[in-house]
């Protein structure tokens, strides 16, 4: 069979068939993982709450909250055993990162202290600021890893900065901005859920200060 | 030419990374780690193999002129293919290679044998072309992330066995080309003396 002659016809019907094949074998394929995917997705978001509350008998990734605050939103999960609050987990989110944006999941006790944090996404350099994730920063000898400092914290009387801010949080070496973006994202964290503890149903922080307005 | 000759060629001869210096993008930025160049390499490999495979069925059915673009859309296709089914089935390989896996497409490895391999050869030749060059490739990948991963954070394959930190220079950006450059050197050597 000889090779088809490049008419106009020809590359029209060709290019026509092929992208025709293309976007079905996509379609199909698109339809056949669309669940796994969903599924997937909601596993890891599971998971991540689960890290950073304690336990709890529902389905905290079900029960959603959302507040927007200053460019994007926060997510409130709550955690919930024999129908008490037992944690709100946050997800919160930085631009202050050395490479864009950080998504963390924070963990609060009902009373607003801190539990855990998890981060989610990142893109961090290797080595230097990618030891917020719990398992790159974790010390065999001692157990803990750089985000134990954070947990049992009370953000009323901790504040979330740097000790090169005059904070109280220990930076890690050699990526301060990592370290500030994180106390940010914490931070904000806090700061919306104060906006909604009524709506969330746990009990008043009051007395809290909220973070001053640094600008 | 044995088809031996068509599938070992990929590993040494003709390695795509080390003596074509062939789809460089993604071996630069992907292997940070062993794991992360094996998991590159094998998405690679199936890419390269489908399009291979499915170029050398319809090749008498395209006009020349709209060669080019018409293998593009199928090796497009088959990226997405595995972009989605990763996404699906192994969310946490995918997390870590995340924007590489749709630079598959530009990867200039696989368009290369489609045009220049499977365009001109049988089905059973062309798919173990692809088979060759894409575990060839992959091999690169793992050596190029197995050097980096020891040499920058101590462990291998997620194996640690050093206590704290690597010379972290290899597992940033620098440390690809200072450890590819050293690989190239040692393959073409090996290379010379075969010949």
């Amino acid at each position: 069979m000889a090779k088809k002659e490049s008419t106009f016809r020809n590359m029209v019907f060709t290019l026509f068939l092929v992208t025709l094949f293309a976007s079905s074998a996509l379609a199909l394929i698109y339809e056949v993982t669309k669940g796994p995917i969903a599924e997937a997705k909601r596993l890891k978001k599971a998971n991540a709450i689960g890290e950073v509350v304690p336990a709890f008998d529902n389905d905290p990734g079900t029960e959603v909250k959302k507040l927007a605050i200053d460019r994007d939103t926060l997510y409130f999960y709550r955690a919930w055993t024999d129908g008490k609050v037992t944690g709100i987990a946050v997800e919160s989110y930085t631009y202050a990162g050395f490479s864009g944006l950080i998504t963390i999941m924070v963990g609060f006790l009902p009373d607003g202290t801190l539990n855990d944090v998890a981060v989610l996404e990142h893109a961090e350099t290797p080595g230097l600021g990618d030891k917020m994730e719990k398992d790159k920063s974790f010390d065999k000898t001692s157990g803990e890893s750089w985000t134990t400092q954070f947990e049992g914290k009370d953000p009323r009387n901790y504040s979330l900065m740097v000790k090169q801010d005059n904070g109280d949080v220990d930076a890690i070496t050699a990526a301060t901005i990592t370290s500030r973006a994180f106390c940010d994202a914490v931070q904000r964290a806090y700061d919306g859920l104060l906006e909604v503890t009524d709506e969330l149903d746990i009990d008043a922080i009051s007395g809290s200060t909220r973070r001053p307005n640094q600008e | 030419m044995s088809q031996w000759n068509n599938f070992s060629r990929g590993f040494f001869k003709e390695n795509a990374v080390f003596v074509l210096l062939l789809g460089l993008c993604p071996t630069l930025g992907v292997t940070t780690s062993a794991f992360n160049g094996l998991g590159m390499g094998l998405a690679t490999t199936f890419v390269l193999l489908m399009s291979n495979i499915v170029v050398s069925i319809i090749k008498r059915h395209i006009p020349d002129k709209v060669r080019i673009p018409s293998y593009i859309v199928i090796i497009a296709s088959f990226v997405t293919i595995v972009e989605l089914v990763m996404q699906a089935y192994i969310p946490d390989l995918f997390a870590a290679l995340g924007l590489f896996i749709p630079l598959i497409v530009v990867n200039c490895l696989v368009l290369g044998r489609a045009e220049a391999f499977a365009s001109k050869n049988n089905l059973i030749t062309a798919a173990i072309d692809g088979m060759g060059m894409g575990l060839g490739f992959t091999m690169a990948l793992v050596m190029l992330g197995a050097v980096r991963e020891i040499l920058g954070s101590g462990s291998l394959f997620g194996f640690k066995f050093i206590q704290g930190d690597g010379m972290i220079v290899f597992v940033l950006a620098p440390g690809a080309f200072l450890a590819l450059g050293y690989l190239i050197v040692i393959v073409n050597k090996i290379n010379k003396k075969k010949a």
